[in-house]
């Protein structure tokens, strides 16, 4: 177990949110921006689960705090889908470059 | 290099391999699969590392829930096997630039500061010990956030269905006939 130092773990998440970041920048498509969305909170719960685990063992508060990232990411992730079969009703489609309205 | 090392790099590769396909391929259905082997993978992780009830959590909300609910909204909003067009060649080079030139950043700041690892002491994650502090109105309790994420939650559920509710004529017309 003490074989994989802690480093390796932020590596793999560092690497991972900036996946989900490379993904927000060149997806046009509201559902794939989510999907990136998803990846980016995904790197911080291992990062909170990670750190709670090698460096303060006695407590629990990396776990808490990822089991709430993970409600609340449910929660935004029902709400924007929500708002993007909304969008389609009215715009007949889900890519961000055909909703400018309220473009400034 | 011993088995549980080994372990975690094959499940490192698995998650980052799906993730990067997630991100680029052009077929949003594909794009959805592969996020759920991804989601999959850092469930996995959380086994290795032995926090079983963030791994349940993981499966039953992120894999049963989120990765089911984006496939249903791609059925719902457009064809699946249809390609998506490709991004712009310069928005590529920039944002593999920015995420490239990110990771190099963090990496470097990771490496240089070398967290010194000094417990030996077990990492006790049993449901028991989670329900007993999530449940607790101490100082170490989480009563509070636990019920404002359930007030979260209700108006996450009353929001969504207010948003994508269609507003009929003859739905307003029942309903100011409720009021009266």
């Amino acid at each position: 177990m003490n074989e994989v130092p802690l480093t390796h773990i932020l590596f793999l998440s560092t690497a991972l949110f900036f996946i989900g970041m490379y993904g927000l920048f060149t997806r046009r498509n509201l559902i794939t921006m989510l999907m990136s969305i998803e990846l980016m909170l995904n790197s911080v719960n291992i990062n909170f689960v990670a750190f709670n685990k090698y460096l303060f063992p006695d407590k629990l508060d990396g776990l808490f705090f990822s089991l709430f990232i993970i409600t609340i990411a449910a929660a935004e992730a029902a709400v924007a889908i929500a708002i993007i079969i909304n969008l389609y009703r009215s715009h007949q489609s889900i890519d961000v470059d055909d909703a400018t309205e309220m473009k400034f | 290099m011993n088995t549980s090392a080994i372990i975690f790099y094959a499940i490192a590769t698995l998650i980052l391999g799906a993730a990067l396909l997630a991100v680029t391929t052009l077929k949003i259905f594909r794009s959805a699969i592969w996020l759920l082997f991804s989601l999959v993978g850092i469930a996995a992780l959380y086994f290795w590392m032995q926090v079983e009830f963030i791994a349940a959590i993981q499966i039953v909300v992120y894999v049963g829930g989120i990765v089911v609910l984006i496939i249903f909204s791609i059925f719902l909003t457009q064809q699946s096997g249809k390609e998506m067009a490709k991004p712009a060649t310069s928005k590529i080079i920039f944002s593999a630039l920015a995420a490239l030139l990110g990771t190099a950043f963090t990496y470097n700041l990771i490496n240089h500061y070398g967290f010194n690892t000094l417990s030996a002491q077990p990492f006790n994650t049993s449901v028991n010990e989670i329900g007993t502090q999530m449940l607790s109105t101490t100082s170490h309790g989480f009563i509070l956030p636990f019920e404002v994420v359930s007030m979260l939650l209700l108006a996450a559920m009353v929001g969504c269905i207010v948003i994508a509710m269609k507003p009929t004529a003859a739905n307003i017309v029942h309903l100011n006939k409720k009021e009266d």
